[in-house]
């Protein structure tokens, strides 16, 4: 039996068994049960992984069928499992971080009764065979209805605090916007059902070519499937949930709206990397729209004063990068971006979720400050997931980031203005990065009340944090830069699945790389010297620069006022729309024509009532004689039917 | 003795009559005996046209229909009865409490 049946469906169970018996199991048993369903997952698919690492590197592409899914005539979709090396980093991420975030969970949600302890474990037990099964696809079928499933799971743990309104808007909000994505993935599904006749990967994408190469289909196709992961991934207009989503827990921040589900997108487009191939204009598009997220949600991150919404823009800005990396060409850097986001992001958030937890609640980080002494475990990955995140050399975030910048120059569809827009970015996420650090952690406590009562968190919290901590710096051991070292275990790891992509001619010598490298360290250094000055510091600087500069840092602080403006323009439009067919077609046309025919009925049987069923016997007898003669005069006339 | 569309012509003769009654009469006993010449209006035929038919048919339906009719008044005088003892006039026009 596959290992791949123990991976996908032990979270399931655990989460059946959880939210069926959770109530009665109590909180020990039901996070013992839930966190030692995903860590033998773990362990499996470690398995799987080196299993296939076994196999020759043109071999690592085996599909699993574990049932029919659907038959029609001579047409079979199979609910198949497909490991190769993409989706085996991708099973051993979701496990791995997932089990982190699990083991997180148990302190965590400790204040939490028992059974919404166990519906939270059921949840994000079933969010993780969810993300399982979308990584695990091995045709489009299986991976929308694994896509769908994390949209449920999603919606589910966003609204996890069900009494809390904002929550029940959150997750709503959320699962309405991917729906707009989703149409746009259904449509290009349509597409590729239509021209090749089958679902499967393995058919589908060895013969992408039948689109035909630069033409106006296949550019609709990559697009449509875009669509989908621009809702998934929280880009350009479809953004607008993932910053909302922030109403769940911060474990879920952690794990789905940061490490795995959001990027589901990237993973889809580097799936599916052989259809965007075919049209320059879709990769033209899909990198625009990664980079210029990247900068936009880069700017609103610098100014927000909720550390998870900081975060949460932050993780809109990483996303946009990563897709500006696969809409580059550049699938393995973008990849790489996603491995090290997923460490250093759900560090970042368990991190924000300790201080928090803490703090009692406390998300305004106008209220911390010189956290450093009371959190030391806390402090010291945070600033961990923080250096990774602004990209101080030597930390993963720098060497994969710096690899996707490296090439918007030097790529094969290379863009020297998307440079300029990914290095603005970089350089405001450095800034915010330093910024989060240096308010939560440094200078002076500013709510002393709040201060007091901090407390370094339980070991189950902290050791998700430590081993996170040491995983966002080893990673970046995985792929260093070219001319650093030779050994590249991640990209021949994937070189199989990117086989088929046509690489840049080799960069002209390591130099460019290293003034980049040179250029991004000083500016680096400075932003978060900058940041320090600013935010360590009881200087009011920031606050004189906000009066100053109030015009854009309201703009900023608003959040550009997208969510204002998809207000007036879809949600009234919207509503305005449905309140004049509720009105007018609903209850005027179709309401008005039901009751017309009910109220005919009603008038007309009254009627009979007052004239015909009056209780006069002789009357009845004579209503009596009058239809036997009637039916006698009709067999005489029409002879009875013979 | 008499040809069969004379007996035919007097069945409608008596069934009209009693037909007539049934419409007319207020008091139900009479509207009682107008049905029973209807019934036998109708036996009258069944017999005539066994008769001329040479079947038997007919002239078992009429045993038939006699036992019925039989019960049919028995029932029948029992709830002018109970209708007379209640309302203490049996007038079918001032009956109308069941109209609905």
């Amino acid at each position: 039996m596959s290992p791949l049946y123990v991976v996908l469906f032990l979270p399931l169970i655990g989460a059946v068994i959880n939210r069926l018996f959770g109530a009665r199991l109590g909180k020990r048993a039901s996070a013992g049960l839930a966190c030692a369903a995903v860590l033998t997952a773990f362990a499996f698919a470690v398995s799987a992984f080196l299993g296939l690492s076994a196999l020759a590197p043109a071999a690592r592409s085996v599909v699993t069928p574990v049932y029919g899914f659907l038959t029609v005539g001579s047409f079979k979709i199979g609910f198949d499992l497909l490991l190769d090396p993409l989706s085996a980093v991708m099973i051993c991420v979701v496990t791995g971080i997932g089990s982190l975030i699990h083991i997180y969970s148990v302190a965590y949600m400790e204040e939490e009764d028992d059974a919404e302890y166990a519906r939270f474990f059921a949840y994000i037990n079933f969010f993780v065979f969810s993300m399982l099964t979308l990584v695990l696809a091995a045709n489009f079928m299986v991976i929308f209805t694994g896509w769908e499933l994390v949209g449920v799971s999603s919606y589910l743990l966003i609204g996890y605090y069900r009494g809390k309104t904002s929550a029940a808007d959150a997750g709503k909000k959320a699962f309405i916007v991917n729906r707009v994505g989703d149409l746009g993935f259904l449509l290009g599904i349509f597409i590729i059902m239509g021209v090749f006749g089958s679902l499967d990967f393995g058919v589908v994408l060895p013969h992408a070519a039948l689109l035909g190469a630069g033409s106006g289909l296949a550019t609709a196709t990559a697009l449509l499937l875009f669509m989908g992961a621009m809702g998934k991934s929280a880009q350009g207009p479809l953004y607008v949930w993932l910053p909302d989503a922030m109403e769940g827990p911060t474990p879920v921040s952690a794990l789905i709206h940061a490490a795995t589900m959001v990027t589901a997108g990237v993973f889809l487009v580097a799936r599916c990397h052989a259809i965007f191939e075919l049209s320059p204009t879709a990769m033209g598009v899909v990198a625009w729209i990664g980079g210029l997220t990247a900068l936009y949600a880069a700017t609103i991150a610098m100014v927000q004063a909720d550390i998870k919404r900081v975060l949460a823009y932050s993780t809109v800005s990483q996303l946009g990068y990563m897709v500006m990396g696969v809409g580059l060409g550049a699938y393995t850097a973008g990849f790489f971006h996603l491995l090290t986001h997923a460490f250093f992001k759900a560090l970042l958030f368990l991190g924000a979720g300790s201080v928090m937890h803490a703090l009692h609640g406390e998300l305004d980080m106008h209220k911390m400050g010189g956290l450093r002494k009371k959190m030391p475990i806390t402090h010291i990955t945070f600033v961990i997931g923080a250096c990774c995140l602004a990209g101080v050399p030597l930390t993963s975030g720098f060497f994969s980031k710096d690899e996707i910048l490296y090439m918007a120059i030097a790529g094969p569809h290379a863009s020297l203005c998307l440079w300029v827009v990914g290095y603005l970015g970089a350089c405001c996420t450095a800034f915010y990065s330093g910024r989060l650090v240096f308010q939560i952690f440094y200078g002076k406590p500013r709510d002393h009340h709040a201060y007091d009562h901090a407390h370094e968190s339980a070991w189950p919290m902290a050791l998700p944090l430590v081993v996170l901590a040491v995983g966002s710096l080893a990673v970046g051991l995985l792929g260093l830069p070219k001319f650093a070292s030779s050994w590249q275990p991640f990209s021949d790891w994937l070189a199989p699945v990117f086989a088929d992509v046509k690489t840049a001619p080799e960069a002209d010598g390591g130099s460019l790389v290293y003034w980049l490298m040179l250029l991004y360290t000083a500016t680096v250094a400075f932003l978060g010297w900058l940041s320090y000055q600013w935010f360590a510091k009881e200087n009011p600087k920031p606050t004189a620069l906000a009066a100053r500069w109030n015009g854009l840092y309201r703009l900023l602080w608003n959040k550009y006022y997208v969510d204002e403006f998809y207000q007036l323009v879809f949600v009234r439009a919207f509503l305005g729309y449905s309140r004049w067919l509720w009105r007018w077609v609903d209850q005027g046309i179709i309401d008005g024509a039901v009751n017309a025919v009910g109220g005919f009925a009603q008038h007309l049987g009254a009627l009979l009532r007052e004239r015909v069923q009056n209780g006069q016997t002789r009357q009845y007898a004579a209503f009596l004689m009058a239809g036997v003669c009637l039916l006698l005069g009709l067999v005489f006339i029409y002879g009875g039917g013979r | 003795m008499f040809g069969v569309g004379f007996v035919l012509a007097l069945a409608l003769a008596i069934f009209s009559i009693g037909a007539f009654g049934v419409l007319t009469r207020r008091d139900p006993l009479v509207m009682f005996i107008s049905i029973e010449m209807m019934f036998n209006a109708a036996n009258l035929a069944l017999v005539d046209l066994s008769n001329y038919l040479k079947l038997v048919q007919g002239h078992a339906l009429v045993f038939f229909v006699i036992a019925v009719a039989a019960a049919e008044v028995a029932v029948g005088l029992g709830i002018i009865i109970a209708i007379f003892r209640t309302e203490k006039d049996v007038n079918v026009d001032h009956l109308s409490e069941l109209k609905g």
